[in-house]
């Protein structure tokens, strides 16, 4: 029996073009997301914060930005850690992040450049 | 303890991707009629030699310098025991490891599958240079996503990281995830 496929790897095509210009969040000089991914930061949800932050991302049509994740990085006990980084400006690393506090980060702090005080446990110039 | 197979799968296959693994290649096979989920994690990375695979299984040992705990094999482990299941990990210095958990199905304690999907597509995102092959089984029927295939369409692999491609990717592995469940009525989709 040939089961039918809503998705089709064929879609891949399209979606190369459409994503394309996003080739220009190539690293070096741009605005970057670090999503911490150990056993502490799963254990945490942050495979579902992660999941947010792409959503928003794709939601507002950002393309300027690399998400990426990392290992434990000895906070576990603030896990989900998120990390904003803004080419100039300094690391900030935000600790017990949510799924509902992606979109206010990302327009707060990635967009507008003002950080979300409240949801910082660090800074790294 | 983590709350589903789904994210133990994530934690496990990371451990590959660390290890420098080119390939990795999870398999998760569903059988209804043995009432048994066995999950293989496969790489051809670093592997670890005899003391340090005696060592794997202790929360004490890790090759990480932040912290000196290692949780993310012991606690697949004892997953898999808590529902009288079975843990096997094999491994060579410069060959790879073998991974592999067995979960009877109908325990009480058996962790539900979770968001797979979810799982797969953070691993391509985070180690999009790793070839990651992922193979799905629902007694005699299966899916397999290869993304060496994928590549073959997106040539690009930086695309990898447009959260475009890795929403795509997510669905496109649900979808086939539910198909494949289909003719149970959607038993074992968290």
């Amino acid at each position: 029996m040939v089961l039918p496929k809503i998705r089709n790897l064929e879609d891949l095509r399209k979606l190369k073009e459409e994503a394309k210009d996003l080739t220009s969040a190539r690293s070096g000089g741009k605005k970057k997301i670090i999503v911490g991914m150990g056993t502490c930061g799963i254990a945490a949800g942050a495979r579902e914060v992660l999941t947010a932050i792409l959503n928003e991302l794709d939601k507002r049509g950002i393309k300027d930005v690399a998400v990426e994740t990392t290992g434990c990085i000895g906070m576990c006990q603030y896990e989900p850690l998120v990390d904003i980084i803004r080419p100039g400006e300094p690391r900030v690393t935000y600790g017990n992040v949510k799924p509902e506090d992606v979109s206010r980060i990302i327009a707060e702090h990635l967009i507008n450049g003002n950080i979300v005080w409240e949801k910082v446990i660090g800074r790294t110039d | 303890m983590l709350e589903d197979l789904s994210q133990y799968i994530l934690d496990i296959a990371e451990n590959s991707a660390k290890a420098k693994a080119r390939q990795v290649l999870i398999e998760l096979k569903i059988d209804n009629s043995k009432k048994l989920i066995v999950l293989r994690v496969s790489d051809d990375g670093f592997g670890m030699d005899e003391d340090l695979l005696k060592k794997v299984e202790d929360p004490f040992t890790t090759t990480r310098k932040e912290r000196r705990v290692g949780l993310g094999i012991p606690f697949l482990k004892q997953a898999a025991l808590a529902c009288e299941g079975f843990f096997k990990i094999t491994s060579e210095r410069g060959k790879g490891t073998i991974v592999e958990a067995g979960f009877r199905k109908d325990h009480i304690d058996c962790p539900p599958l979770g968001d797979i999907a979810s799982t797969i597509a953070t691993l391509i995102m985070g180690w999009p240079q790793c070839r990651w092959i992922f193979r799905y089984e629902v007694d005699d029927r299966s899916f397999t996503l290869d993304l060496a295939d994928l590549l073959g369409y997106l040539e690009d692999r930086e695309l990898l990281k447009s959260p475009k491609v890795v929403l795509w990717i997510k669905e496109y592995i649900q979808e086939n995830i539910s198909l494949l469940h289909g003719k149970e009525g959607g038993d074992g989709i968290a």
